[in-house]
């Protein structure tokens, strides 16, 4: 705002438009501004109490400040074939909201229990009928590869939905890096095992009765298309690990628990895999497991899901599910010849 | 040593404050965001099992109370059933309201089709009778049909820890241990559950040995 004749003479000549330096808040000022706003707004309750009893409150609530896991920031493009108009899940919502057995079964405890998940070194291995197997480190998972940010629809089987923006590669890209054989005809997945870090795994009233480590598999035909994405990233940042760090697979048009986290394996193979929620309950969940408004879940109907959005309790949307959670124009042809209601 | 009505005043307030806590730790929870990114289904489970928590206290409260001799704790049989009541209601109206978001059409649809929630729902319905017939006055009108109507607790015991059960994806041990537990508790009264059952099976021969009864004495 200083012009070089201001500078010269000692003395600047603002235009009339321009604010003058007291009327500028700090940026600091600024920022406290919003973080003082913000804890008010942790609830009408928290501002209606007295100081040290709101002191005593969230202490023995919980929000004793454990050190969250650190995530950073990545360099990624954002391709607009993959983005969509919804409007997206507050992150704060897809950070807290999930379902990961192995930190346990409700849907705060991976929040609650996986900040101390320790993904450096991780080893990241594709196998099988491939020409060149390869093991990825942390760090090529986040270079070897452009990222980009794809904004996907999640479905979960529970009914319930979110719009995710994630960063990552396509599963095809590394695949073909690989190089796959033509022998064949399915790709399986394979959680991390480590009952250490993960309470669910050790203990089976945590863990909720499934055969760790968790597997997931999906044809080939399937895994080349352009929609499966390993995400390493959210919201611009590296995956914290309830959302499944390092390394996670996404299959926007199929339930979540196809879409496995926290992946240390990937095997090319010539028969399809075991699945681990195929594995628990045959009858509930299916190896496809594609989003299917016409054909229920046995305890419950799949034809509307409970939209997560932003705002409070009551700001809820239910709204009608899509056939392949809207993702029919790339992935139905893959099911020409398949009756969806037998192979759900 | 015996429970005197001053020491049942004392109980009762101390039952309310039990039974109420739990709620206000609900509320408290979601209000400081302490209830996990999406609330409705912590909310929906909490006030089930809720539900589930003070009906295994209300039937505890007979077994206790003819164990330990301590006949005026049956009075608090009724404080405990309404908030079995209460909870259920909560879990009920969190589910419609919350994530069905009042779609009506499709609670009943729901209702209907799915086996788990009519199960719930029937437990409802009989939660619902035992209170409105909980009062005294309802109680002297319905002289001996009281007794029977209140002996279906048993069946909301048996329908509830089903629809938990039922309900849940994979996490079956929880369920099983309360299935236990509430088998243990009707199991204690096996005698009492055979006679309503029998009771209702053949009237006339149990109107007969009562009748045979009555004269003897």
């Amino acid at each position: 705002m200083v012009s070089k004749k201001g500078f010269f003479k000692g003395i600047a000549n603002p235009p009339s438009w321009a604010l003058k330096d007291h009327q500028v808040t700090p940026e600091g000022v600024f920022r406290d501004r919003r973080n003082i706003v913000k804890a008010l707004g942790l609830g009408s309750l928290g501002a209606s109490l007295p100081g040290q009893v709101q002191a005593g409150l969230f202490d023995l609530f919980g929000s004793d400040d454990k050190p969250a896991f650190a995530v950073q920031g990545l360099d990624y493009s954002k391709p607009s074939a993959f983005q969509i108009n919804d409007k997206l899940t507050p992150e704060d919502k897809i950070i807290r909201h999930n379902n990961f057995y192995e930190f346990g079964t409700s849907k705060q405890d991976p929040f609650d229990n996986a900040q101390s998940f320790q993904v450096d070194p991780w080893e990241l291995k594709i196998e099988g009928l491939v020409d060149k197997p390869l093991t990825l480190n942390l760090h090529d998972l986040t270079t070897k590869f452009g990222l980009e940010e794809r904004t996907y629809r999640l479905r979960c089987v529970e009914a319930w939905s979110m719009v995710v923006p994630w960063v990552g590669f396509s599963l095809a890209e590394l695949l073909k890096m690989a190089g796959v054989s033509n022998k064949a005809t399915h790709v399986a997945f394979e959680t991390l095992f480590d009952p250490d870090q993960m309470p669910g795994q050790k203990n089976r009233l945590m863990g909720g009765g499934i055969h760790y480590p968790y597997v997931e598999g999906v044809t080939i035909a399937e895994a080349m298309n352009e929609l499966p994405f390993l995400a390493v990233g959210l919201y611009g940042k590296t995956l914290p690990p309830q959302n499944g760090a390092p390394v996670r697979l996404v299959l926007p048009w199929k339930y979540g628990f196809k879409s496995i986290k926290s992946v240390v394996k990937i095997r090319v193979t010539d028969k399809q895999p075991p699945t681990s929620w195929n594995q628990l309950a045959s009858s509930e969940y299916g190896f496809y497991a594609n989003v299917n408004p016409e054909v229920d879940h046995p305890r419950w109907s799949q034809a509307s899901e409970r939209s997560i959005g932003e705002g409070g309790l009551f700001s809820a949307k239910r709204i009608p599910t899509q056939m392949f959670n809207g993702y029919g124009d790339s992935v139905a042809d893959l099911y020409k010849n398949l009756d969806l209601r037998k192979y759900y | 040593m015996r429970l005197t009505s001053r020491g049942l005043f004392w109980l009762k307030g101390f039952l309310h404050l039990c039974f109420m806590s739990p709620i206000i730790y609900l509320i408290v929870q979601v209000l400081t965001d302490n209830a996990g990114g999406d609330p409705v289904q912590y909310i929906i489970h909490f006030t089930g099992m809720g539900a589930i928590n003070s009906l295994i206290v209300t039937l505890l409260i007979s077994p206790i109370a003819k164990k330990f001799k301590q006949g005026l704790l049956l009075q608090t049989r009724r404080l405990v059933g309404l908030y079995v009541f209460a909870y259920a209601c909560l879990h009920i109206a969190a589910f419609i309201s919350l994530d069905l978001l009042f779609a009506w059409g499709f609670l009943f649809e729901e209702i209907i089709k799915r086996p788990y929630i009519l199960v719930g729902f029937t437990g409802f319905v009989i939660a619902s009778l035992l209170t409105i017939t909980s009062f005294q006055a309802v109680k002297r009108n319905m002289g001996k049909r009281w007794q029977s109507l209140h002996n279906w607790v048993y069946v909301l015991a048996v329908l509830a820890p089903i629809h938990f059960y039922w309900s849940v994806k994979s996490e079956i041990i929880e369920p099983s241990i309360y299935i236990g537990i509430i088998m243990f508790l009707l199991w204690i009264r096996r005698r009492q559950i055979k006679m309503w059952l029998i009771k209702k099976e053949t009237p006339t021969e149990v109107s007969k040995v009562s009748a045979k009864a009555d004269s003897q004495s």
